[in-house]
């Protein structure tokens, strides 16, 4: 006791080491077999997370594809000034035809033609018809290239082609991004698009209000189903969790299906309605491939993760307080609405953003039950994967949705407040 | 006593029968009147329907079968909320998600009473009980006897007139539940409410009430103050329950006036007061407290039966000392003597001879 109130430095063990040392010491086995049983998971989520994620933000904004394949042009581009309106000089010309000679023996001008196309309608066909020639070309006698270039292809006197070769040619761009926001580099700088080409904004909107949709409509179902399970008697409770599980056991594909057949104008629902009159046969109601449909089959397959939380939550909420709350004097509703009602907001809170989250990614029910009206945002993304593959633009409206989904976390962190969201 | 309820009491059960499957009553034939200001606890072991008497008159269990009135009014048929009853759970049920004083002032709320209003009362409920400093703090940061204090100036903060208090002490350690027992009681008489207590602890029964019910098997086995309770129960059950107690068995030989005998299965033969046996050739069990045999001989009344007795072991417990002994065959036979200059300490082994007052030995239903 005594030595101990005398120091002033740090805490000495029994043998004279700092304490702290002698704990780290003696906590580093246990330390090292943490990390090693955490360590397949680790590289695991490395491996198919993080690296895929960081590769996806570095491709929206990689562009080396210019600057490999037209190494002479884009150096003798450099000195010309595009808002002259006037044509580069013969240089430029001569430099385009030797870097389209090697690009044609290596086969790659149709790739950066199609790069290109993305930011200029009408590139690709520029860069495939010249290219076709190219192989051609004899660098020492076939000049001057100016007139060559554009007798093979009359695009080649347009400056705006030149302009958008000179635009992209550094190996990092902003262009997938200003896509993606619907905007492109004109000649005066970011502008944005025509009204009639603005789509992925829109898109956007639609998705993040179709979300916020679908996670209150799954609010609304779920609480009463999460009520229940959490206070019915455990045969009864435990019946109701397998027919609230049972979706799981089921295909996505199958469930989405199984919406058609229903929602469909000769479909069940559609059916039933004429039957019983309440809408005539020639007026079938149109309540799917469009927004209602996707928030309906949406709803139905993410409900599962909003009951899960909630009920988590309510199974916690012992029945007394309600007791002491009506024993308070409150009727029924006050009693709901003041005391059980609140303590389920962390419940709440956990399944909104599961299924928000959830909601603003998915893509194969929209796909197959949105018709045009009611795709996501994410339909592109998969169309700009596999069918355009414009992967930059596809990295690009990814990281964007990556960064709302983010900038909604923050957001709900500062409202309600993180701490307040249980899983269990 | 416990079979006829005067129809003057404020809390009246009559006749009032709870089934919650159909098959099996849980209450049987409750009879029960409580005055106004009478601090009542219903004592029994768990089972024995004192908790579902309780949610009965609370309104969170509907009676099968009877009446209850609050006040001469039946209050069958009304919810919960309506009836004005202040309650006390066992777990405090304080809402987590509100501060003190805003469980305090969330009944003043739903009565629409005004905020300057409400707060004021929020401040006298709270210094009531010692805690007026700790109106801004959530129930979670409070100890167990702090959050006890609050979950009782809560179910008196809407001055209701009949409180109801579920095992509220049984999270609380010994020490801290003997202050809250004197508190309660203290609180109860001070405001002139009328209590009704359910616990299973008889200490508390007997050390806080004005009257116990005592429950067994969805019957009051008996309704006495605490003192008539302990030194004269009416059958063996409440013998047992209340207290330590010795029995022994045998038959009724004789009965005269006041005073039996009774033939114990071994041949001995002891005085008792007959309570619930009619008739000679009745089977008995004789109660008799431990803190009323005596073995020294001077002291023991002339002509009375003794009994001989060994003594199997000896503890010292500080203030008393607590002997037991074989008598009549049973091994438990206790008796506890005081810690007193002359009180010679038995030693096991002993013979002694023991006795005690017909009055305090009671032969009950076997």
């Amino acid at each position: 006791m005594s030595d101990m109130t005398e120091m002033s430095g740090p805490v000495l063990a029994a043998d004279g080491t700092p304490l702290k040392r002698s704990l780290n010491k003696a906590l580093r086995r246990q330390k090292m077999r943490a990390l090693l049983l955490i360590s397949p998971l680790l590289l695991f989520i490395m491996v198919s997370f993080i690296l895929p994620i960081a590769d996806m933000l570095y491709r929206s904004v990689e562009n080396k594809i210019v600057i490999e394949t037209l190494p002479r042009s884009v150096k003798a581009l450099a000195d010309w000034d595009s808002a002259s309106g006037e044509l580069p000089q013969e240089a430029v010309y001569a430099a385009m035809a030797a870097d389209l000679k090697d690009a044609a023996e290596a086969k790659t001008h149709t790739k950066v033609g199609t790069r290109l196309n993305y930011e200029n309608p009408g590139m690709s066909s520029v860069f495939r018809k010249t290219g076709r020639k190219a192989k051609k070309f004899d660098l020492e006698t076939g000049g001057p290239w100016k007139e060559a270039l554009i007798e093979i292809n009359e695009d080649w006197a347009d400056p705006d082609v030149w302009r958008t070769i000179q635009t992209y040619s550094p190996p990092v761009t902003a262009g997938y991004f200003l896509n993606a926001v619907d905007m492109r580099v004109g000649s005066d700088g970011a502008e944005m698009r025509p009204e009639s080409e603005q789509i992925y904004m829109n898109l956007l909107k639609r998705t993040l209000w179709m979300s916020l949709l679908i996670t209150f409509s799954c609010i609304v179902l779920a609480y009463p189903v999460a009520w229940l399970l959490a206070n019915l008697p455990t045969r009864q409770a435990n019946l109701l969790m397998i027919l609230v599980l049972l979706p799981f056991w089921t295909s996505l594909l199958v469930r989405t299906s199984a919406w058609k057949i229903l929602l469909q104008q000769q479909g069940v629902i559609n059916d039933i309605l004429v039957w019983i009159g309440l809408v005539s046969d020639d007026a079938r109601l149109v309540i799917i491939n469009n927004q209602f449909g996707t928030i309906v089959a949406m709803t139905h397959i993410l409900l599962p993760f909003m009951i899960l939380p909630m009920y988590s939550v309510m199974q916690t909420i012992p029945p007394t307080y309600l007791r002491a709350a009506k024993s308070l004097g409150a009727t029924d509703w006050t009693a709901f609405w003041r005391v059980y009602f609140p303590q389920t907001i962390p419940g709440i809170g956990a399944g909104s953003i599961l299924v928000f989250i959830l909601a603003i990614g998915y893509y194969i029910t929209p796909a197959l039950v949105g018709g045009t009206k009611g795709t996501f945002i994410s339909n592109q993304i998969a169309f700009h994967i596999s069918t355009s593959l414009n992967w930059g633009l596809a990295s690009a409206l990814g990281a964007i949705l990556l960064a709302v989904v983010l900038v909604l976390y923050w957001a709900y962190d500062k409202i309600v407040g993180i701490d307040n969201v249980k899983l269990g | 006593m416990a079979d006829t309820a005067s129809n003057d009491g404020f809390v009246v059960f009559d006749r009032v029968q709870k089934s919650y499957d159909g098959e099996t009553l849980v209450v049987k034939d409750l009879n029960l009147s409580v005055a106004k200001g009478e601090f009542l606890t219903m004592l029994g072991p768990s089972g024995s329907g004192k908790t579902t008497c309780l949610m009965m008159l609370a309104g969170f269990e509907t009676a099968t079968h009877g009446d209850i009135r609050l006040g001469g009014q039946p209050i069958n048929n009304i919810p919960p909320h309506k009836r004005g009853i202040g309650m006390v759970f066992q777990n405090y049920a304080l809402f987590p998600h509100m501060t003190v004083a805003e469980n305090l002032s969330f009944p003043l709320e739903v009565r629409k009473i005004g905020k300057s209003e409400r707060e004021a009362k929020v401040k006298r409920a709270l210094d009531m009980v010692q805690m007026g400093d700790f109106g801004g703090r959530r129930p979670a940061q409070l100890s167990g006897g702090q959050q006890q204090r609050i979950a009782l100036s809560r179910a008196l903060v809407f001055e209701p007139e009949l409180v109801l208090m579920d095992e509220p002490l049984g999270a609380l350690d010994k020490q801290l539940r003997e202050q809250m027992q004197f508190e309660i009681t203290h609180l109860a008489h001070e405001l002139g409410i009328t209590t009704v207590y359910v616990t299973h602890d008889q200490t508390e029964a007997l050390t806080m009430s004005d009257n116990v019910a005592v429950f067994d098997d969805g019957r009051i086995q008996q309704l006495a103050p605490p003192d008539q309770l302990y030194e004269r129960p009416e059958n063996s059950f409440v013998a047992q329950f209340i207290g330590e107690n010795n029995t022994l068995e045998g038959v009724v030989t004789e009965i005269k006036g006041e005073t039996c005998i009774v033939q114990l299965d071994d041949g001995e033969i002891l005085d008792a007061t007959p309570i619930n046996v009619s008739k000679v050739g009745e089977r008995t069990q004789v109660s008799i407290r431990p803190e009323r045999v005596e073995y020294n001989k001077e002291r023991l009344q002339k002509g009375v039966h003794t009994l001989k007795a060994e003594v199997l072991e000896f503890i010292y417990m500080g203030d008393i000392f607590r002997t037991r002994l074989r008598v009549a065959g049973n091994e438990d036979f206790i008796i506890k003597t005081r810690n007193a200059p002359d009180q010679d300490r038995l030693q096991p082994g002993q013979q002694i001879e023991i006795g005690w007052l017909p009055t305090d030995c009671r032969a009950l239903d076997a």
